[in-house]
């Protein structure tokens, strides 16, 4: 997969949401949601991206899609640079680049039916069905697994899985290329949540897809990706197949991640000594300089708080960005520091 | 007699569309220093079982039937009035969204002031240096300067911490947790699990937890009661619950969750189906609908509730097949598959 063009590419993107104050709406300071990102998205591969709430990874979602137009960088969508295209350019591209959001409640219109919810994409975009539109949007219902009599009924009628389903078969209506998913399933119970990952599954087989699912969920991020990149305060900080990232986590921050997520088995809790992170995720409005994990970090030096560690590849396809990683094969040194918070 | 002791709680709210059943005949008992993880689906009626322990459902319209024995009392037959006498000094809450659960116009300090006032007659300076004392206890960096913060100004992390200073500010001896870190990312999750560990220890009470995350329960449970549509389904020792599960609902649970410690599988297996309304909860077995070995027992799982019986030391399960069936599907068909996740 990796030899072809990448299906969307970002280079350094950056969203800086101003933050104003006085009578004439004076700038005073910025939240750097996204600060400067890049990574690449290749067909039919599923990349994750994770993160703790404020981390921008919802909103990297939103630039990508260009639901918002990113203040510096450029994204790339099969070799067109969409990074400030206007609405009207936009909105051919969108057939191709669809999102699922993570409400199934308030991202449905109460008012509208199943039907014209999921047939909406094609009065919008002028296409033209076969069989017509009822067909079309009946044949969706099918393929996500909702009844396709249900065709009139209303989404209070229906369960949060079941919403979820119908917002999955309006993003499917005009066969997208690149889905972006937003915690799509962090709003489900349990055991749907695991119908809902298995039909995101299938479709991909069936339909060539290709996903960025955001998530805050490491063990469902894991399952449903091939390659996982962590965000922290506006930036990736580690890049990497699932595998590799998984089994073996470079950054402090991801292996603070991982060592967090509790583990479903009582006997595990006993002898398990986990990374006690200290406080919280700093404000995106005053970001620690440097390495922006620094001010948490069990290893962090004087070098963290001075030089930013630039994104860098320590193993085949495994980036990290940190002046001390751990697991690094080329440096012996500095890595076995205590793991006490 | 445990120090809380339920037997055969009902909880039921007439409504116009019919009666609704949250919780159907519920029994569990609670000793000191012991934690009881209460799992469930929404739905499920966890939520409904602990305001029913703390007696926040009368005068309202439930109907509640059974006994609550605390500490030797019966809770149900007594007056408003005296629960309302228990609740803060024997029994407290934590509740799942510190922000909307703590009044906006009050600071934080004011709230833990108020309800340590109420149960021991200090003056506000004495009550204040506890309220101090006891941020200061849950983690609180500064507490002597932040005991004058509004709930607005404290991270999502400090405002459950927060919460948990209020409801150990009078030293109860039963503490009702209802998802205390759903809200919450997984790094600051860890933090709270950690301390709501530690001032178990140090306080000696009983703990309830009440939450959809098998990850969280395992974390903290010694016993665990498993709720399917207003009934318990299973309950027994985490061990049990976790390595010798016998109902078909706990299976579908274990099914569902992608989990970090073990290699990733293709699929889920996930419930089909979701969960029953309360207005409608299917006749016999509530979970036959969903249940793929309701064929199994013919008849019997569409006619016929199955007992809450058990097969084990304390280990109580629902379910309508034989022991040796359930043990034998266990051992040969799930547990297998589960493993190799």
């Amino acid at each position: 997969m990796s030899e072809n063009e990448p299906l969307l590419s970002v280079q350094n993107m950056e969203k800086h949401f101003p933050v104003t104050k006085g009578l004439f709406k004076r700038q005073v300071g910025a939240v750097k949601a996204v600060d400067g990102i890049s990574f690449d998205v290749f067909k039919g591969e599923t990349l994750g991206l994770v993160g703790e709430s404020g981390c921008g990874k919802s909103t990297t979602g939103r630039l990508v899609t260009r639901l918002l137009e990113p203040t510096a960088g450029k994204i790339v969508f099969e070799g067109q640079d969409i990074s400030h295209m206007g609405q009207g350019r936009l909105r051919p591209l969108r057939r191709d680049m669809q999102m699922i959001f993570q409400d199934p409640y308030s991202s449905l219109n109460p008012r509208h039916t199943v039907g014209a919810i999921v047939g909406a994409p094609y009065r919008i975009q002028g296409v033209k069905t076969e069989n017509g539109v009822k067909k079309a949007v009946q044949d969706i219902l099918e393929l996500v697994g909702l009844n396709p009599e249900h065709y009139n009924r209303y989404p209070h009628e229906f369960s949060g899985g079941q919403r979820q389903r119908i917002g999955i078969a309006r993003t499917l209506a005009l066969k997208p290329k690149l889905i972006i998913a937003d915690e799509p399933v962090s709003a489900l119970d349990v055991s749907i949540q695991a119908q809902v990952v298995n039909l995101l599954e299938d479709l991909q087989k069936e339909l060539d897809l290709t996903y960025v699912v955001i998530a805050h969920d490491l063990s469902v991020v894991r399952h449903i990706s091939d390659r996982v990149a962590v965000m922290y305060l506006g930036k990736i900080v580690e890049v990497a197949d699932r595998k590799s990232l998984y089994s073996v986590p470079m950054h402090p921050y991801t292996n603070a991640l991982m060592s967090a997520v509790p583990v479903p088995d009582p006997k595990v809790r006993k002898d398990r000594d986990r990374i006690r992170l200290k406080g919280d995720v700093p404000s995106p409005l005053n970001p620690p300089p440097a390495c922006r994990f620094h001010t948490r970090c069990w290893k962090a030096q004087d070098i963290c708080k001075k030089v930013e560690p630039p994104l860098a590849q320590m193993a085949e396809g495994h980036q990290v960005a940190c002046h001390f990683p751990e697991n690094a094969p080329e440096l012996p040194a500095a890595e076995t520091a205590a793991k006490t918070g | 007699m445990s120090f809380l002791d339920v037997k055969d709680l009902k909880i039921h709210f007439p409504t116009d569309d019919g009666l609704v059943k949250s919780v159907d005949g519920l029994s569990f008992g609670v000793e000191r220093g012991k934690t009881l993880g209460i799992v469930g689906e929404s739905g499920s009626g966890k939520s409904v079982t602990s305001l029913g322990i703390l007696g926040l459902h009368k005068g309202g319209r439930a109907r509640l039937s059974g006994e609550i024995w605390l500490d030797g009392e019966e809770l149900i037959g007594a007056s408003t009035e005296h629960v309302r006498s228990l609740r803060g000094k024997k029994m407290a809450m934590i509740f799942q969204d510190p922000l909307s659960s703590m009044h906006p116009y009050y600071t934080v300090g004011q709230q833990i002031i108020e309800a340590y006032r109420i149960h021991n007659d200090v003056s506000k300076q004495v009550a204040r240096k506890h309220a101090v004392d006891m941020l200061g206890r849950v983690g609180i960096p500064e507490p002597a300067r932040r005991v004058d913060s509004y709930p607005h100004e404290f991270s999502g992390g400090m405002r459950q911490r927060a919460m948990i200073a209020m409801a150990l500010s009078c030293d109860p001896e039963l503490l009702i947790a209802d998802e205390p870190t759903t809200a919450l990312d997984v790094t600051v999750q860890a933090q709270i699990l950690d301390l709501m560990r530690d001032l178990q220890r140090e306080f000696n009470s009983a703990l309830i937890i009440i939450t959809h995350d098998l990850g969280v329960v395992a974390e903290l449970s010694d016993d665990i009661l498993v709720m399917y549509g207003g009934k318990c389904v299973e309950y027994g020792s985490a061990e049990d619950v976790f390595y010798r599960p016998e109902h078909p609902y706990t299976w579908g649970l274990l099914g569902s969750m992608p989990r970090l410690d073990r290699e990733p599988t293709e699929r889920l297996l996930p419930i089909k189906g979701s969960p029953p309304s309360l207005i409608n909860v299917p006749p016999g077995c509530a979970f036959h609908p969903r249940c793929p070995y309701a064929e199994r027992t013919g008849d019997k799982a569409t006619t016929e509730v199955p007992a809450l019986a058990e097969t084990e030391g304390g280990h109580l399960v629902r379910c309508h097949m034989s022991r040796e069936e359930r043990r034998g599907l266990w051992e040969n068909e799930i547990k297998p598959v589960l493993e190799t996740q």
